[in-house]
């Protein structure tokens, strides 16, 4: 049975605004309402198509009005944000994160006709440290749990979430745990990062990372709303690359820092409003994470159609590269052709100087 | 949505070298293959695994290092290569010594120039290795993952060919007095990796190692304050400094024992301690044993 009410929070970011664009689309959905504490932008509405748009903040109260007046259905939770610089210092994205999800559950429980609930969640929640195995499955728990930040915020929101699913037995609940987002037009972490021209690494480490494209998200996210899974899963498109490998395929320069000073460093370009990373992500920079799709393609029922490579590549179109690769290509071809003629003339110059004595085999074979 | 696809990352541009690389045509064929290597390095034309196994740089940079070492350097000869199945897991276990883990890199050299399959040895490290830079980073180019089950049973259901060193620390950092004889082997993580996959267990031992570095004594303090598990003292190291790294040319065997099978157990097996205590210590005493017919062989450390 498709849900008859959805309401999107988070939706004046651009993938809330897109799946709530996909869902407007939808005939059989019969509303869909949209929630922020932020107007959509002039794009964003032109997307949004139907959804009807709620300015509210779900830390307040009001929202459990919402929910419970226009009687919501379905409820997609996406309003957690990665980075302190979007939403006003880290206290307040704290605040965002853990009391709106905390505010918005309690309006979920009192309202009856709630029976769906979809937790846009992160695979931040394994953490990022020398002690993990290579690949996290579902079952798998941090290693070493993260202390603080986003990683922190997303443990505790989906520690409240099953709290949730245990007092209110009869809601689907559903956690997509996404691996990092990349594409053309989503403004995620790593896009800000990488679309730096000079890319701050660790120096001595090289990350294993898993990607998203956005098209992917979109999907998995109206599969989750529209569909029956219940549970938790991980969401990462086939295929990883290193950190050092996907900068050197949008021919970016990497400036490898020893880690002492990658903190500093982040505050200076976090205050320059270049790009925002905490400690954590830096982290995350430095061991990466891989996590297991195996629950998404089968339990799930979604293949995404991007691989991590092809993802990229596809990001790789909106970023000029500083360093072309048709420049690498072309340089090191002309050095081969040059080695080659170099070859060659040595060739000459041997022949010549020493006359081959082949000739004279021949000729004897002749003779005989 | 747009379909999936592959975007070339240099659609139109001169993207092979024009002189073709013929093997055997000499210098100008390996620069050639050099120059292809630093493009594809350059521009990130390569592929790399979730394990962050990378074998571009492995094979044309980390292994032709590694060769001279032990094709000249320490002679290693290998014995009983028929033991390790051509396709499919296995688990690789071998004695650890040296101070410095150089069994574990020239087993892996031994397996891909010396087996007929040319096998990959998907090592497993303790998790010190991949907390230190450079060191970390390279070892998981290099194939290497967290000495972890999880890891261990991924591999290996992926039909790999996972090394393993129970030992550990305390073998690759025991005194020279203590030279080939078999430390504790861990918790028996690794018998329960195999017993759940079904894989073979091939116990491996190496001769040779342990003269390397002769670790004559261990400096606890220096190691403690550096966060190592020991810090070494041989007779040139840190006495002669850098010349002290030069490790000693002794001779080295490396020997591929019969497999131990585990399938016929079932992978509830690994819930039973008693086998996995037993199996531990047989794959234990047939190392020890194989160590000690192969330094009957051995004529003298360095010939």
């Amino acid at each position: 049975m498709p849900p008859a009410v959805v309401l999107v929070t988070g939706v004046s970011r651009w993938l809330g605004g897109a799946l709530a664009g996909e869902l407007a689309a939808d005939p059989s959905i019969e509303r869909v309402i949209g929630v922020d504490t932020v107007p959509p932008g002039p794009e964003m509405l032109r997307r949004l198509g139907r959804t009807e748009f709620v300015r509210a903040d779900i830390r307040s109260p009001l929202i459990g009005k919402v929910v419970s007046a226009a009687s919501v259905d379905t409820v997609v939770h996406m309003n957690i944000s990665s980075t302190p610089g979007g939403s006003g210092g880290r206290t307040s994205m704290k605040e965002l994160n853990v009391i709106g999800t905390m505010q918005l559950l309690a309006a979920c429980q009192r309202a009856p006709s709630v029976r769906r609930f979809v937790l846009k969640s992160t695979s931040a929640v394994y953490g990022a440290s020398p002690r993990d195995p290579a690949v996290f499955t579902e079952a798998m728990q941090a290693r070493r749990v993260p202390g603080g930040g986003f990683a922190k915020d997303s443990l505790d929101v989906e520690g409240y979430v099953r709290a949730y699913s245990r007092r209110r037995p009869d809601v689907d609940v559903a956690v997509l745990r996404f691996t990092n987002f990349i594409g053309p037009r989503i403004d995620s972490l790593l896009t800000g990062f990488l679309r730096m021209p000079v890319v701050p690494t660790a120096l001595g480490f090289d990350a294993r990372v898993q990607l998203l494209h956005e098209d992917d998200a979109v999907a998995v996210l109206v599969r989750a709303t529209t569909g029956d899974f219940a549970g938790t899963v991980n969401v990462g498109a086939e295929g990883t690359v290193l950190l050092s490998q996907a900068i050197r395929r949008l021919g970016r320069v990497a400036l490898p820092l020893p880690t002492q000073a990658m903190g500093p460093l982040g505050k200076l370009t976090r205050r320059a409003g270049i790009t925002d990373y905490s400690p954590e992500q830096m982290r995350f920079l430095n061991f990466g994470r891989v996590v297991d799709t195996t629950r998404l393609r089968h339990e799930f029922g979604y293949s995404p159609r991007f691989t991590t490579a092809a993802a990229l590549a596809d990001y790789g179109r909106t970023v000029a590269p500083v360093v072309a690769p048709e420049l690498v290509s072309g340089l090191t071809a002309n050095a081969a052709r040059a080695v080659g003629r170099l070859a060659s003339v040595l060739d000459d110059v041997g022949r010549t100087t020493r006359p081959t004595p082949s000739g004279t085999h021949l000729q004897a074979v002749r003779d005989a | 949505m747009p379909e999936a696809r592959v975007i070339r990352l240099h659609p139109d541009g001169p993207e092979e070298p024009v002189e073709p690389t013929v093997p055997g045509r000499g210098w100008d064929a390996s620069v050639a293959g050099g120059l292809e290597f630093l493009r594809r390095r350059l521009t990130g034309d390569y592929d790399t695994d979730e394990f962050g196994f990378d074998p571009d740089l492995t094979d044309h940079l980390l292994l032709p290092v590694l060769r001279p070492l032990f094709e000249r350097w320490f002679r290693v000869e290998t014995v009983g290569l028929e033991n390790v199945p051509d396709v499919g897991g296995a688990l690789i276990v071998a004695n650890h010594s040296g101070t410095v883990p150089m069994d574990a890199l020239m087993t892996t050299v031994a397996l891909h120039d010396e087996h007929p399959a040319a096998r990959r040895f998907r090592l497993l490290g303790a998790d010190l290795v991949f907390q230190v830079p450079f060191i970390g980073a390279m070892a998981r180019k290099l194939g290497a993952t967290l000495a972890c089950n999880e890891d261990a049973e991924r591999l290996l259901t992926e039909g790999e060919l996972v090394g393993v060193f129970p030992e550990g620390f305390k073998g690759v950092g025991k005194p020279f007095s203590e030279r080939y004889t078999l430390q504790r082997f861990g918790r028996g993580g690794f018998v329960t990796a195999a017993l759940r996959t079904g894989v073979p267990i091939v116990p491996c031992a190496i001769v040779g190692a342990e003269e390397i570095y002769p670790m004559i004594g261990n400096a606890k303090t220096a190691a403690r304050v550096l966060g190592l598990p020991y810090f070494p003292i041989t007779p040139t190291f840190p006495l002669l400094g850098p010349l002290g790294a030069v490790p000693l040319p002794s001779k080295w065997f490396i020997a591929f024992g019969a497999p131990i099978e585990t399938a016929s157990y079932g992978p509830g097996a690994a819930e039973d301690p008693m086998l996995v205590f037993n199996l531990t210590d047989q794959v234990r005493e047939n190392i020890q044993q194989s160590l000690y017919q192969l330094l009957l062989k051995r004529r003298s450390v360095f010939s």
